[in-house]
């Protein structure tokens, strides 16, 4: 059998999800579930009031309800932290009870026999609010004038990096400044959360939840109501996406759990769209102040960025989130002097959490954009300046001057590469002869190099087991949680190299603590790294275990038994096809019989995270009457290491592009001046479609990390990475003969055609 | 009230609430639950259905509307045997799902793109199907999938 490695090998899950549909939470009809009762938030409609009433008396007499539960009934407190190191002072509270800090805060839970009834019933809610001045922006956040929780004294969650001062620029020729704004988007994978909970015969409670992180959650749940482990079992079904948005339960999945646990009753929660827009963590929400100086030679000699991050009204992943900024602050780049400092501060909207690529595509846009303001300044080409700064290949590993150790990489190659398949020359004729005919469709030309990390911030580690069973079938049992990345395929593909075994007879089993009980899930870009590589390490144990067991049947010694990868049998070592040879089957049957098994569990740990890098142009087409800007090219080289299965890992770097070029063109979810969200619906948020994308043109590279036995870096998020700055660069390059330097994202028909509108007087003011 | 219809291809009867959408019927009542529901605003497509062979939204109709009517739903779109629709087979082909969630109306509109249109250019695929959307896959080889069943029943 040809080795599976490198091959577009298509994919085990997708027959069911093609044919029945996935089994995501709410299509989970186990018997545990029949009769739940379903479960609904009334959230609170204002952004910051103190809670002067809640009558619920209408609510308990309506058509269905079974149960009504306010702060007070619950008597339970603040839930956990999701980042230790964050002010106990800001916790959540499970339910707002004296206070309301963000429009889509549950402030009631609702119990009733059919969902709908659960809307009306929610209704008949009162609550009485006493209005407090609001906190919508960061900014305003910072000045402490109003604080979100008295008792912190201040609005600051957290602070990364030193203050530093301003002498680095002193000896550089040319210093350009800029403040970026990097806006909150909603996360929005296609299934919202849903959480079913029941006790089972046993007396443990089963929770089916919409996670990437079955085990964490696991472990959030019972530490967070002081119940023993084992007394929960957790699944995570098919998961309609994640994105960061769902690796830590929220409280309201958690309180889920709580609530059958005391009720005995099962129950079953799916909120809407339009409270996932409002209540599930958001992304990004930096407001980011870059300095970058150098030489009218293109040498960039320091660069400084000053992050303010929003972390919403209750600080959780987002307000760790610069952190990652500040380790991938200084990019692909050989800048001597780097620094970076970083304020989470807490405002009246939901939560920031993870979002693909969480912290290091704000660093990338920071210092890609920084790279391009530079560039501009001094009138040098961005191909160019890039070029002129970027880490050498030879001087790897690299050790930037905030910490980061880059493994491997060819920054240069990659550079290289992406502007030859752009055809980098040819369209800068073509801008130009645009520019100079004045035609009303001019062209902006982006380019964007990233490097990032993955499987960190600190060195990562992950679980597998591997066990035969006596029909010769594989059972590869994984704590890695896939929601979209194809592992089931993946980890098969794996196990099947090593053993020979075809990857029909191998099941890939995740996402069951009952099954698996340790594992980390899937986010950051981990799995294949850390989770392939467990899987991996726990196949050649079962294959020296087998080996010992096959010597035996066969009668010779460990030594001179081979695995005949071809045939999947074994056999002595130089003997012909045709002689003397154990099937799996035998092996595992005899394993069995001498009461042992045929299995073997693997912890890998990385010594260090990796860094993939690449190169990204993206080309746009602006109407410069109407400030339409449209995608028309994207060109990408990622390298992430050695690839696995092609098919896939190309589909996650179409994904992360998107998901970037949303965030440069459409997408931003917005608060008002009083924190009333504005994009709170499918209808509101422009979620980028099929219509506004154009089909990728993926270059290929492959620098193998020495990290893994693999090779392997993540791909996950890559894409993301690079394809925002990209984009975002290649509108601003459109609007420069408007004399833009700057424009923040989203490049809305509206603020594009403002900022040409803006350049317009200019002109004509510089002309009188 | 009773609904009399068809879902692929057998006929059903039940007495439903009548403010109930057809996505819902669907679910609760036919135990279908391979269409989906991702929006409360008729924006994302997770939902869509053929009805009387055509694409639909299925939560922006009730299920009343589909009186009499054929449904079709993913789970009816592979023959009776469980061999694969040209587009189902396509879509694993071309990598076209990953999550799978947007995939179940959105192999239901392609098809039913393909239908009125059946030899459309990559911006018409496109904007054929503006109206379903996916976090996922970034389109890219969902519109590779369909051009390619295009291509091959051409
Ligand atoms: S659920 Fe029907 S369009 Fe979104
Ligand atoms: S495959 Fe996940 S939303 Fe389309």
């Amino acid at each position: 059998m040809a080795s599976l490695h490198g091959q577009r090998v298509v994919r085990q899950e997708d027959r069911a999800l093609l044919t029945r549909g996935g089994t995501y939470v709410a299509d989970v009809a186990d018997p545990l579930l029949d009769g739940a009762a379903h479960v609904t938030f009334v959230r609170s409609t204002m952004a910051h009031a103190r809670i002067t009433g809640i009558d619920v008396e209408g609510v308990r007499t309506a058509p269905g309800v079974v149960g009504v539960f306010t702060a007070a009934d619950l008597g339970l407190g603040f839930a956990p932290m999701a980042v230790p190191v964050l002010p106990p002072a800001m916790a959540r509270p499970w339910l707002a009870g004296e206070v309301v800090r963000f429009v889509g805060e549950p402030i009631v839970v609702i119990l009733t026999e059919r969902r709908d009834q659960g809307e009306d019933a929610a209704e008949q809610a009162i609550i009485d609010y006493e209005p407090l001045p609001v906190v919508a922006h960061p900014e305003d956040a910072r000045n402490d004038e109003v604080l979100l929780f008295p008792d912190h004294g201040s609005n600051t969650a957290a602070v990364f990096g030193d203050e530093g001062d301003a002498s680095e620029f002193a000896d550089c020729e040319v210093v350009v400044r800029e403040r970026l704004v990097n806006q909150r988007v909603a996360v929005a994978p296609l299934e919202v959360r849903s959480t079913a909970a029941a006790v089972g015969a046993d007396g443990r409670l089963n929770v089916w939840m919409s996670t990437q992180a079955p085990q964490s959650a696991r472990h959030a749940i019972t530490r967070a109501f002081g119940w023993e482990l084992d007394s929960v079992r957790l699944i995570a079904p098919d998961v309609g996406g994640g994105f960061g948005a769902k690796i830590g339960p929220y409280p309201e999945e958690m309180l889920v759990a709580w609530l059958v646990r005391h009720l005995g009753r099962p129950l079953r929660w799916l909120e809407t769209r339009s409270e996932n827009m409002v209540a599930m963590g958001h992304g990004r929400g930096q407001i980011q102040h870059i300095t970058i100086g150098g030489g009218r030679d293109g040498v960039v000699l320091a660069y400084r960025l000053d992050i303010l991050q929003d972390s919403g009204a209750y600080p959780s992943m987002g307000a760790f989130l610069p952190y990652m900024t500040r380790v991938m602050a200084a990019g692909v780049y050989a800048i001597p002097n780097v620094a970076c400092h970083a304020t989470s501060v807490v405002t009246n909207t939901m939560t920031t959490v993870a979002y693909r690529g969480a912290g290091r595509p704000e660093a990338t846009a920071a210092i890609e954009r920084a790279m391009d303001l530079f560039a501009a300044e001094i009138g040098m080409s961005p191909a160019e300046v890039r070029r002129r700064n970027l880490i050498d290949v030879a001087s790897f590993p690299h050790t930037t001057p905030t910490g980061a150790v880059y493994d491997i990489g060819d920054y240069r190659r990659a550079l290289d590469l992406v502007l030859d398949a752009a055809g980098y020359d040819e369209l800068l004729a073509e801008q130009a002869s645009r520019r100079a005919s004045g035609a009303v469709r001019q062209i902006g030309i982006g380019l964007a190099l990233y490097v990032e990390i993955t499987a960190g911030p600190t060195a990562g580690k992950e679980s597998a087991r591997v066990e035969i069973r006596p029909d010769g079938r594989a059972m590869v049992f994984t704590g890695t949680s896939p929601h979209g990345q194809g592992h089931e395929t993946s980890w098969a593909m794996i196990a099947s190299d090593v053993l020979g075994i075809g990857l029909d007879d191998i099941e890939v089993i995740h996402g069951d603590t009952d099954l698996v009980p340790r594992g980390m899930g899937t986010m950051g870009s981990r799995s294949l790294q850390l989770g392939g590589s467990a899987v991996l390490e726990a196949s050649e144990q079962v294959l020296d275990l087998a080996r010992r067991v096959a010597a035996e049947l066969l009668g010779v010694g460990v030594d001179d038994v081979v695995l005949d990868h071809d045939a999947g049998v074994f056999r002595q070592a130089h003997d012909a096809v045709g002689g003397a040879s154990v099937s799996w089957q035998q092996v595992a049957v005899a394993a069995a019989g001498e009461g042992g098994s045929l299995a073997a569990g693997a912890d890998f740990q990385a010594s260090t995270p990796t860094y993939p890098f690449g190169a990204h142009v993206a080309v746009v087409e602006l109407d410069s009457e109407t400030g339409l800007v449209t995608l028309d090219r994207f060109i990408a080289v990622d390298d992430a290491g050695r690839v696995l299965n092609p098919l896939i890992a190309e589909g996650q770097r179409h994904g992360g592009i998107a998901q970037g070029a949303a965030q440069a063109l459409c997408e931003e979810m917005v608060y008002d001046d009083d924190a009333n969200p504005l994009t709170t619906t499918f209808a509101d948020y422009t979620f980028i479609s099929a219509c506004e994308l154009p089909s990728f043109e993926l270059v290929a590279m492959e620098t193998p990390t020495p990290v893994n036995p693999l090779g392997a870096k993540g791909v996950g998020e890559s894409g993301t990475i690079g394809s925002t700055p990209a984009v975002q660069n290649a509108v601003v390059d459109a609007l420069s003969p408007w004399g833009v330097r700057h424009l923040d994202m989203p490049a809305t028909p509206q603020r594009v055609w403002r900022a040409i509108a803006a350049g317009h007087d200019l002109s004509s003011r510089q002309g009188t | 009230m009773d609904l009399s219809l068809s879902v692929n291809g057998e006929s059903q009867t039940h007495d439903i609430e009548p403010r109930t959408l057809l996505v819902h019927y669907l679910r609760e009542q036919c135990g279908l639950t391979g269409t989906n529901v991702g929006c409360d605003t008729s924006s994302c497509g997770a939902c869509t259905v053929h009805l009387d062979g055509r694409a639909v939204k299925s939560c922006t109709m009730l299920a009343l509307q589909a009186e009499g009517c054929e449904v079709t739903t993913i789970e009816g779109l592979a023959a009776p045997n469980g061999t694969l629709h040209p587009m189902q087979e396509a879509f694993r082909a071309h990598h076209g799902l990953q999550c799978g969630f947007c995939t179940p109306g959105m192999v239901m509109a392609a098809v039913s793109l393909l239908d009125e249109s059946p030899n459309p250019t990559e911006t018409d695929v496109r904007h054929g199907l503006e109206g379903n959307l996916c976090r996922c896959t970034g389109y890219h080889n969902i519109i590779q999938a369909v051009l390619a069943v295009s291509r091959e029943s051409s």
